[in-house]
């Protein structure tokens, strides 16, 4: 049932920004037409080990039968980007159709769109949707530098003045969020894809104007957290083992390798299914999961592991093994 | 944007894909009532029996066909403790051995059907459908409290038109009571209360306390026979999982604040809801199940009213697990999305995987057999295409391995 893998060729690679690449993938039993908001994934091989990476899939339909993607090199990264920034015209790799968790709502009176960085790629599929059809459409795109955000050029010629490009590092400029907020119709959505600090200033935002949560659409930053990600050491106390997990390997994976026994299913911190009790330890939780409330992020009685870490230190956990 | 975390997991275990069931297992094929000094026909995962009973009282399970034309041997006749196939008058002793053959006087010695292991236990029939040299009895799943007689009760086999697992998580996460069984069972409390899932090996237990919760009707009757004070009650349900498809579920109510939860029931009621699930075809499965009870065990009203009000519950789930099946059949693209509830139904496919895994030969060796693809591609084929399609199996096999 679960989608299967098929192999694509790299059309082109070229730099859309600063240190972010858009790459051309055009699969081998075709491009097939895809929901705004769309990801497609890839197995590549990191470090002699397949990894499977989703990527936002760029514009509303496919170009001249290719997909698009648009990959920032992140210093912090476990290896997928770079991965994709050493691609050439020519590899062959392998790839999932895409398929959307992030879907727009076809129907609503008004739209907020509100991009941090790199996460505008979901966001420009829906741009091009809501002004093909005229929709009422604000989107709200935040940077650090000017340089380093791409595709602002073709938003602005799609929705002109509605298109607010905002880069903090250089004019210093502020996003208004309030007043975008106010301004949105009462039955309007807001869609946001960006780093944890932006989605939970927007979450913030929106229930202060009185909105109803389901009204905000978030795509999951499965890779960034609050907190800078550090090595950790975690000791699971029903299997009796202590395991390491390194900076560049997810906490389920890690537990995964050393032979404890999980159960998962989204790896996006979505579905809770791969959820471990905290048992204790002396280190913060960085949670980057969408599974737990805020309050239970607080308690950190339990973490996501596919997404989740310490910040460091050693945390001990029980995954509900009994012998 | 990456979107999803960085670990070679590739996918979630494809579990809920997976329509299998294990070979090498117990699989109960009948009541005890139900096998007697006729032929009984029955399909038991996937494979088409005829059971019956020996003179001595023995029940035996034979391949449905005859080793001459293949009609059905339950078409045929019992006579004492041979089968006669009712085409030809071929007859089969109870081992599967062809003792007669019309017209000539000698049996052709390979003539034979397979003979199925059986045991009779806790009132069930198992019938072990993989290599009979590995049928260790000690591995039929417990279901003691069937015939306990510290316990009493009775039960029933409803066939259902869906795959066993849709049952198996049925019965692995019971806040479908609230929903699907609001008049009898169901309580808002179970879909609020929090539960504990742990595995063992080739174990699951799902643990629910809802405690001082208003008594739902079938609880409050009991509670009222075995002449308990009537008021809120401390409610425990826990469920126990034997892969393939056994459930044990030990249930029931004690007044609250009587020590129920710190281990003292003595003031409640209590019954374990026993399930074994036997798969029929991929989408239709015997479900056989009995509901036994640790009080008032001589009065044989209270035996037939908490089967039959069992019944009535369990026609609730009949339908939604039918409509279930044929909705899975009318979207084959989609797959199922896992909640918080899931957890015990999650690790309970689990286990059966792992069963799948253990036995499934082309499951098991996918990567070894990708390496040897390798080795193949590597002396034959020097050229470009072949160095392309190496490299896919070497990624192939990588993943094999790696996957779940």
């Amino acid at each position: 049932m679960t989608s299967t893998f098929v192999g694509a060729r790299v059309r082109a690679v070229r730099a859309v920004a600063d240190e972010v690449r858009q790459v051309e993938l055009v699969p081998d039993d075709g491009a097939r037409a895809y929901p705004p908001g769309s990801h497609l994934d890839l197995a590549l091989e990191v470090d002699g080990l397949p990894v499977v990476r989703s990527y936002s899939v760029v514009g509303a339909a496919p170009e001249d039968g290719a997909y698009r993607i648009a990959v920032k090199l992140l210093p912090d990264s476990r290896g997928g980007s770079r991965r994709v920034h050493g691609l050439a015209a020519g590899d062959r790799l392998e790839l999932r159709h895409p398929t959307s968790h992030f879907e727009l709502d076809p129907r609503r009176p008004g739209y907020l769109l509100v991009a941090g960085g790199i996460g505008i790629t979901p966001l420009v599929g829906m741009a091009e949707v809501l002004a093909r059809r005229d929709a009422p459409v604000r989107l709200v795109y935040a940077g650090r530098r000017r340089a380093a955000m791409p595709f602002v050029d073709h938003l602005r010629s799609l929705l002109g003045d509605d298109a607010v490009v905002t880069a903090a590092g250089e004019d210093g400029e502020r996003l208004d969020l309030a007043a975008e907020v106010a301004a949105l119709h009462p039955d309007g959505e807001v869609y946001v894809c960006g780093p944890p600090r932006l989605t939970d200033g927007v979450r913030a935002c929106w229930a202060a104007h009185g909105r109803p949560a389901r009204r905000l659409r978030t795509e999951t930053f499965g890779t960034g957290g609050r907190h800078p990600t550090e090595p950790f050491d975690v000791e699971v106390r029903d299997h009796g083992l202590t395991v390491h997990v390194p900076r560049d390997r997810a906490l389920l994976a890690a537990l995964h390798d050393a032979g404890v026994d999980m159960v998962w299913d989204c790896l996006r911190g979505e579905c809770g299914r791969c959820t471990v009790s905290v048992l204790g330890g002396g280190t913060v939780v960085d949670h980057r999961d969408v599974f737990l409330d805020a309050t239970e992020q607080d308690e950190s009685a339990r973490l996501c592991a596919c997404v989740s870490r310490a910040v460091g230190g050693r945390l001990a956990i029980d995954t509900g093994y009994r012998a | 944007m990456t979107t999803t975390s960085d670990q070679p997991l590739r996918a979630a275990p494809d579990t809920f894909a997976r329509r299998e069931w294990p070979r090498a297992a117990w699989y109960a094929a009948a009541y005890d009532v139900e096998v007697g000094a006729h032929l009984l026909p029955r399909t038991v995962a996937g494979a088409s029996l005829v059971l019956f009973r020996t003179p001595s009282g023995e029940a035996r399970a034979l391949e449905n066909a005859c080793w001459h034309r293949l009609l059905p041997l339950s078409e045929g006749k019992l006579l004492g403790d041979e089968v006669m196939c009712g085409y030809h008058g071929l007859r089969y002793d109870a081992d599967g051995r062809c003792t007669f053959m019309p017209s000539q006087k000698t049996v052709n010695p390979s003539a034979r059907v397979r003979s199925y292991p059986v045991v009779e236990r806790h009132r069930f029939v198992w019938v072990w459908t993989g290599d009979p040299a590995d049928a260790d009895p000690a591995a039929i799943p417990d279901l003691h409290w069937n015939d306990d007689p510290a316990w009493a009760g009775d039960g029933r086999l409803i066939h259902v038109e869906c795959n066993y697992k849709l049952i198996v998580d049925n019965l692995m996460d019971l806040t479908h009571e609230t929903f699907v069984h609001g008049g009898s069972i169901g309580h808002r409390s179970v879909a609020e209360s929090p539960f504990e899932v742990t595995h063992g090996k080739g174990t699951v237990t799902v643990t629910r306390w809802m405690i001082d919760v208003e008594a739902p009707p079938f609880w409050a009757r009991q509670l009222e026979w075995r002449g308990a004070p009537a008021g809120n009650v401390d409610r425990w349900q826990i469920i126990h999982f034997t892969p393939p498809g056994t459930i044990a579920i030990d249930v029931g109510v004690a007044p609250t604040g009587t020590g129920a939860p710190e281990g003292d029931r003595s003031q409640g009621v209590n019954g374990f809801v026993l399930n074994t699930m036997t798969p029929e075809s991929a989408t239709s499965t015997h479900y056989f199940w009995a509901f036994a009870r640790k009080y008032a065990l001589t009065d044989q009203r209270i035996t037939t009213l908490l089967r039959d009000g069992v019944s009535g519950v369990f026609a609730e789930d009949e339908e939604v697990l039918a409509a279930q099946q044929r909705a899975i059949d009318a979207h084959p693209e989609k797959d199922f999305y896992n909640l918080n509830i899931d957890g015990g139904a999650m690790w309970a496919r689990r286990m059966i995987d792992l069963m799948l895994a253990a036995e499934d030969d082309s499951y098991a060796a996918a990567g070894a057999q990708a390496e040897r693809d390798i080795a193949e591609h590597d002396r034959t084929d020097a050229g470009d295409g072949g160095e392309r399609e190496v490299a896919r199996a070497r990624a192939e096999a990588k993943r094999a391995r790696s996957g779940s």
